[in-house]
């Protein structure tokens, strides 16, 4: 069974996806509803960390603007929710179809973006994708009367499913949402890393002129893992969108562009695993920062002041901190602590620990290869 | 937006037994007032083992760099098994050619298996979707990818090293590495770009069994090798020609060559005097 698994990706991808949604799911109705909504909130960074990791770890290529990225998505969502709702859309096609805009408008502005930075290196990639996140909220403004400005936009979004009890909290209801979007991007960039295109866009990273020899389209490969990324954004901010019920250009500043880079670095780049860490910590940490603003600030104006620029403080240190001590990231360290550990004996007769094996009762290896 | 999935092309020519011929004619390239090639003429014939060799800065990497096309002639033109041929580098393997580089262009990132899987890419069969989706024909892909590179790592004496970082290897090993990345697409037209640089007595004379067996290998290959090691390309080389200030001054078996006095002159003389 184990031996079938490790052979076939899409089994192996699939079941440990529906795993974790399971806990998840039971994760939920253990949570109070202002947790539910935190966990859709990471969920949705984890779309966004996800793709990041993968685009600046597996593919070297830098984006500063990744917030930007999720912006677009969002108000991609928001544009499509409004004109459904005009059309007098209800049930799933207002989330889906929303949600759908947006992975595919940022996915185009991705392409663009990666076809310029295709052609770029050095620091002209991070520079422009940089601008994005000044033009993306300038866009907004100028465009006012349809974006609405500072103000911005509101998303309609509909209840939990009657068929789910009339008590069932909203906030359940989006951490489900969130977490099921989020399982379904980890499960196809999961399959991106391991195939034959993982390989490839880790053979550019590396060696862009052997890599051409090999046969690889250096440029297509690098526009892909833009447009990749840009996608799993563009859903990260449109769940976002449909979280808060609302986008504007504020919450996509680049303070937050940098967060996502942070927490990518900080979890462990250009692994998958380190994304979910990253995005636990873009929920944990503003929050901390938020009660130590409180605790430290003596007036409510200090506070105030503090508390936009005490998390990009700690954030700041924590990178420092994590580039210095472990600069793999958690993900790293949990993995180089885990390689450290004795391996563990997997049940039933094991011929390699001499403790179980009796000479009187000598287990052959081929129990070994009966399915567990 | 996102390119369709990649099929692979049925080969433009079919394949022959005995490796591809390329013709070489009046190539000229120059960069800026500089010229690198003028007028070059040979031929690598089907089969063949072809040296190319001259002093440094007669033009050698340029003329490969021409067949790769990562540099643009200004006149002349390439023909493969006759018919015109514009290389550009990714489709290089495509057209059935595999170029080993200076030095070694390994991939830092990538385990030593996983280099030469590279190298095998573009005869996969699945492409981008199934990747995305996990497809089992993806899978069933990937695993005739890896024997193949297995099958190299074993007749390379690779195998050991199959999962290690290329950076932690014995130079002379992270070689093999390269070539059997170049060797794992079977091409028909080999391009060697200092094979032996770097390596020992005993290497060497290894490359060179490895090198002259390349003809006779799978479905024959041909091969164009550019070299400083004078011994190794008197010993494998079926012919050779001789650059100096981007122009052939001498063509020929390898006893021909040796005995030109412009050869003598140029090249081979200012080595032995060393």
């Amino acid at each position: 069974m184990l031996d079938r698994l490790s052979h076939h990706t899409l089994l192996r991808h699939l079941l440990l996806t529906l795993v974790a949604g399971a806990a998840l799911v039971a994760l939920t109705y253990g949570l109070s509803p202002y947790r539910s909504y935190q966990l859709a909130t990471g969920a949705a960074y984890l779309c966004a960390t996800a793709g990041l990791t993968l685009l600046v770890g597996l593919s070297g290529q830098l984006s500063l603007g990744h917030g930007a990225l999720m912006a677009v998505g969002a108000y991609a969502c928001a544009l499509t929710s409004a004109e459904l709702g005009d059309a007098g859309t209800t049930g799933p096609l207002l989330l889906l179809l929303p949600l759908a805009a947006a992975v595919v408008v940022t996915a185009a502005v991705g392409g663009v973006v990666g076809l310029a930075g295709a052609r770029l290196h050095g620091p002209y990639l991070p520079e422009l994708t940089l601008t994005l996140t000044i033009v993306v909220p300038s866009i907004t403004t100028t465009f006012a009367d349809r974006l609405g400005g500072d103000q911005g936009l509101s998303v309609l979004v509909e209840p939990a499913p009657a068929g789910l009890g009339a008590t069932f909290p909203l906030e359940r209801w989006q951490a489900w949402i969130a977490c099921g979007a989020a399982l379904l991007t980890m499960f196809l960039l999961a399959n991106l890393v391991h195939s034959r295109f993982g390989r490839e866009v880790r053979a550019v990273r590396d060696d862009e002129v052997a890599a051409r020899l090999a046969g690889i389209d250096v440029a297509r490969t690098k526009v892909l893992v833009f447009v990749v990324s840009a996608a799993t954004a563009g859903l990260g901010g449109g769940l976002l969108a449909v979280l808060t019920q609302a986008v504007s250009p504020g919450g996509f500043s680049l303070a937050f562009s940098l967060f996502l880079l942070m927490a990518v670095v900080i979890g462990g780049i250009g692994r998958l695993a380190g994304a979910v860490w990253g995005a636990l910590l873009l929920v944990v940490l503003p929050d901390l920062t938020t009660s130590l603003a409180d605790r430290v600030g003596s007036s409510p104006a200090l506070a105030e002041r503090l508390d936009g620029n005490l998390s990009l403080l700690v954030f700041g240190v924590v990178l420092i901190v994590v580039t210095i001590a472990f600069p793999q990231g958690i993900q790293g360290l949990l993995s180089s602590a885990a390689a450290r550990l004795p391996r563990p004996s997997r049940p039933g007769p094991s011929p390699s620990s001499p403790t179980r094996s009796s000479p009187s009762r000598p287990t052959s290896t081929s129990s070994e290869s009966i399915d567990v | 937006m996102i390119p369709e999935s990649r099929v692979t092309p049925a080969p433009s020519t079919p394949p022959e037994t005995a490796g591809a011929r390329l013709d070489v004619e009046g190539v000229t390239v120059r960069f800026g007032g500089i010229t690198a090639l003028e007028e070059v003429s040979f031929s690598v014939p089907s089969g063949h083992v072809v040296g190319v060799i001259g002093p440094n800065g007669a033009g050698k990497t340029t003329l490969f760099n021409v067949v790769c096309g990562f540099a643009r002639p200004q006149q002349g033109r390439l023909a493969l098994d006759g018919s015109t041929f514009r290389p550009r580098p990714h489709r290089l393997v495509r057209s059935g050619i595999s170029r080993s580089l200076q030095g070694l262009g390994l991939f830092p990132g990538l385990s030593v298996v996983e280099n030469i899987v590279a190298g095998a890419g573009t005869t996969a069969r699945t492409g981008w979707w199934s990747g995305l989706l996990a497809l089992p024909r993806s899978d069933r892909d990937e695993r005739e990818l890896r024997e193949r590179a297995e099958m190299l790592m074993d007749e390379l004496d690779l195998t050991r090293h199959a999962h290690a970082q290329p950076g932690t290897l014995p130079y002379a090993t992270s070689k093999r590495v390269a070539l059997a990345r170049a060797l794992v697409s079977e091409p028909r037209l080999l391009l060697l770009d200092e094979p032996a640089g770097g390596l020992g007595h005993d290497e060497v004379l290894e490359l060179g069994e490895l090198v002259r067996s390349l003809p006779s290998r799978g479905a024959g290959c041909s091969v164009m090798l550019v070299e400083h090691h004078v011994d190794l390309v008197m010993a494998v080389c079926d012919e050779l020609v001789v650059l100096d200030f981007g122009r052939v001054i001498a063509a020929g078996s390898p006893a021909e060559v040796r005995d030109d006095p412009a050869v003598a002159e140029a090249y081979l003389g200012a080595a032995v005097d060393v």
